[in-house]
């Protein structure tokens, strides 16, 4: 188990009200998303716990694409991955701050 | 005897020999092994009848079973390397060249057949290209062919697999070969005839029935939402901005899911009718919903799927049928199809450079490519318009008298940017290239051209190669829809920013795709099961598809 920590700054936070969003299961391949307002308006942390080791870097990398895409500021997110490849990890980011917007 | 005749005097004196072991053209199972080694001589050309789906088993093992002291040395010339027999013949001495078309399950052992130099390689080709070399240079001496059932005077029916068989028989019985036909059953009278039995020498009553392989089933229970993606780029970046109406799919999760969208996310953009009408396509379980949707003018097919002939008797408007109700398939009309009267392909590959090149060939698998290199290539011998065809064209046109311009095939790699094990699908160089150097290739087994490829799918976005300028901008298209690959990340991000303002990478967001409708609710079946129930109970899947 590898345990992963990203902290990010936005340009603004992110829109809606919603307080809390869960999305995706741990399942192999897969992974969990919780995301929760709980920061101040332009900060954003990933906090990452993943079964396969030495990715960091890739990680850092989607991590920093989402926060770019989605400017998700406010939110702490944690990620229970399951193995997932980064396209299932960006894709479910992507979904998991639209939940939190709607 | 006259100097001109002598192929047909020998082709007398063959299927005189193997008479001994018949009863007229009726052949028994067990004396599958005596005919063969009675017609075969050393050094022949053999079509030993493997298709995509419908495999001549039963000779095959006959085969298996010969005396490599009486026949060996074979040059086998068959479209699919399908069967353990295929390759358990190399290793026994009994064959010794090979030109084929399609290995997928025996991907990995004819590479290490091929490194081990047991396999003595002809080409890997294309399978218009190899149907075309039977009738110039491969022609068959003999071909061991399958059908359904057959009459004693050898009127064969081929069943819904039609397949190859026709084309295997004209270049052999045309040409001073000899036929033999395995078939399901012996019967009075055939439910129709594929093949004329003045065509066939023997028939052998199988001791089962011919193997078939349920290649085209997708199981909707197992599309990722990234599939979903894709598919949802590819139909509202693709197919509604070029209105193709006449098209082909390859056999991936990626196509599955777009055929799955049409009466879904589809509808919902208005394109009905105006997209994916007219096919050259095998009758794929996952374009069901589709159909029954109306969205599906016709569809012409390669060979036919497990568990459809039931639907496709009873969706006659939609399919080819012969006056007994089934379907009729042809690997060699579809393929022609498919190249000349379709606007656009779209497949899969396992390795994609950066110029665009592609291949399924790695270094520990030889899948072969079956049809992706002719249906992945833009007809030059084409005179007709469409306006997908010309749109195309003009996307590509840099230079010249646009009244001279010419119409382009929209050729569409849908990938993933890791394929399993996470593998990535972009390389610096294909696998392919090494392959060759080991054996001696002098050819490297490219499967699709990179001046082919107008478009790459993946989950980042579309890649537009008919709009890039320059060999940089086509690497750089490449690289900015390759995701986490080293490739991907080896971007120059700016670059690839301004590739995007001219709509030449594009992501979801620029084709306003919500990534949260990239769910499995947006699928039109979610299983086997619901594929079935779109059908009227009339698709019959094969136990391994059943879970329920």
């Amino acid at each position: 188990m590898e345990k992963l920590s990203f902290r990010h700054t936005t340009q603004n936070a992110l829109a809606g009200a919603k307080a809390q969003a869960i999305t995706g299961v741990v399942a192999s391949g897969n992974l969990e998303v919780l995301l929760e307002r709980a920061l101040p308006a332009t900060e954003c942390t990933v906090e990452i716990e993943t079964p396969i080791r030495g990715y960091g870097e890739v990680w850092a990398a989607v991590v920093a694409d989402f926060v770019a895409r989605a400017q998700p500021g406010g939110l702490r997110i944690t990620i229970n991955d399951g193995g997932a490849r980064p396209d299932t990890v960006s894709l479910r980011l992507l979904q998991g701050a639209r939940l939190m917007e709607v | 005897m006259s100097g001109w005749r002598r192929e047909r005097a020998a082709r007398d004196a063959r299927i005189e020999a193997g008479r001994a072991h018949a009863a007229g053209k009726v052949v028994a199972a067990a004396n599958v092994v005596d005919l063969l080694e009675a017609i075969l001589q050393p050094g022949d050309r053999v079509c030993l009848e493997g298709d995509n789906q419908k495999q001549a088993d039963c000779l095959a093992r006959g085969l298996s079973q010969c005396d490599p002291a009486r026949v060996h040395d074979l040059h086998m010339v068959q479209s699919g390397i399908v069967l353990p027999e295929h390759l358990d013949i190399f290793e026994q001495g009994i064959a010794k060249r090979l030109d084929y078309s399609y290995s997928g399950p025996q991907g990995s052992r004819i590479a290490r057949m091929l490194y081990g130099g047991q396999i003595e390689l002809g080409a890997v080709h294309t399978y218009l290209e190899l149907f075309a070399r039977y009738f110039v240079d491969l022609t068959p001496n003999v071909a061991l062919i399958a059908g359904v059932s057959a009459d004693r005077d050898g009127n064969l029916y081929t069943g819904p697999n039609t397949e190859d068989t026709p084309t295997v028989v004209e270049a052999t019985a045309f040409k001073n070969g000899v036929v033999v036909a395995q078939v399901n059953e012996i019967v009075e009278r055939v439910p129709r005839v594929d093949i004329p039995g003045d065509r066939i020498d023997f028939v052998v009553e199988a001791d089962r029935p011919f193997y078939v392989e349920p290649l085209f089933t997708r199981d909707p229970a197992a599309m990722t939402e990234t599939q979903i993606l894709m598919a949802m780029m590819a139909i509202k970046g693709i197919y509604a901005e070029y209105g193709i109406r006449r098209l082909n799919h390859g056999i991936g999760f990626g196509t599955a899911a777009i055929e799955l969208l049409l009466p879904t996310y589809a509808d919902r953009l208005g394109l009905k009718g105006q997209i994916a009408t007219h096919w050259a396509l095998n009758p794929h379980p996952t374009l069901i919903p589709a159909i029954e949707s109306g969205w599906v003018k016709q569809v012409h097919c390669f060979g036919s799927e497990v568990g459809m002939d039931r639907y496709i008797r009873e969706r006659s408007d939609i399919f080819f049928t012969g006056a007994d109700g089934s379907l009729r398939s042809n690997r060699a009309f579809c393929q022609t199809a498919g190249l000349y009267a379709c606007d656009l392909f779209i497949g899969s590959t396992l390795q994609i450079d950066l110029a665009g090149h592609s291949s399924t060939v790695t270094q520990n698998r030889v899948a072969g490519f079956g049809g992706a290199p002719n249906m992945g290539s833009d007809p030059h011998g084409r005179r007709h318009p469409s306006d997908t065809w010309m749109k195309a064209g003009r996307e590509a046109q840099v230079t010249g008298d646009p009244a001279l311009m010419r119409g382009r095939k929209l050729v569409v790699q849908i990938v993933e940017t890791f394929g399993e094990g996470l593998v990535p699908a972009f390389v610096e160089r294909l696998d392919a290239l090494e392959l060759a150097k080991k054996i001696g290739l002098e050819l490297a087994p490219v499967m699709v051209y990179a001046d082919d490829v107008t478009h790459i799918v993946t989950e980042e976005g579309i890649a537009n190669l008919l709009l890039c300028r320059t060999a940089d901008e086509r690497e750089q298209a490449i690289r900015g829809v390759a995701g986490y690959t080293e490739i991907g990340r080896g971007r120059d991000r700016a670059m690839v920013e301004r590739l995007r303002q001219r709509g030449i990478v594009r992501r979801p967001e620029d084709l306003g795709i919500e990534p949260l409708d990239a769910d499995r609710s947006l699928l039109a079946a979610r299983s086997i099961k619901d594929l079935v129930h779109w059908s009227g109970g009339l698709y019959e899947p094969p136990a391994k598809f059943r879970n329920w």
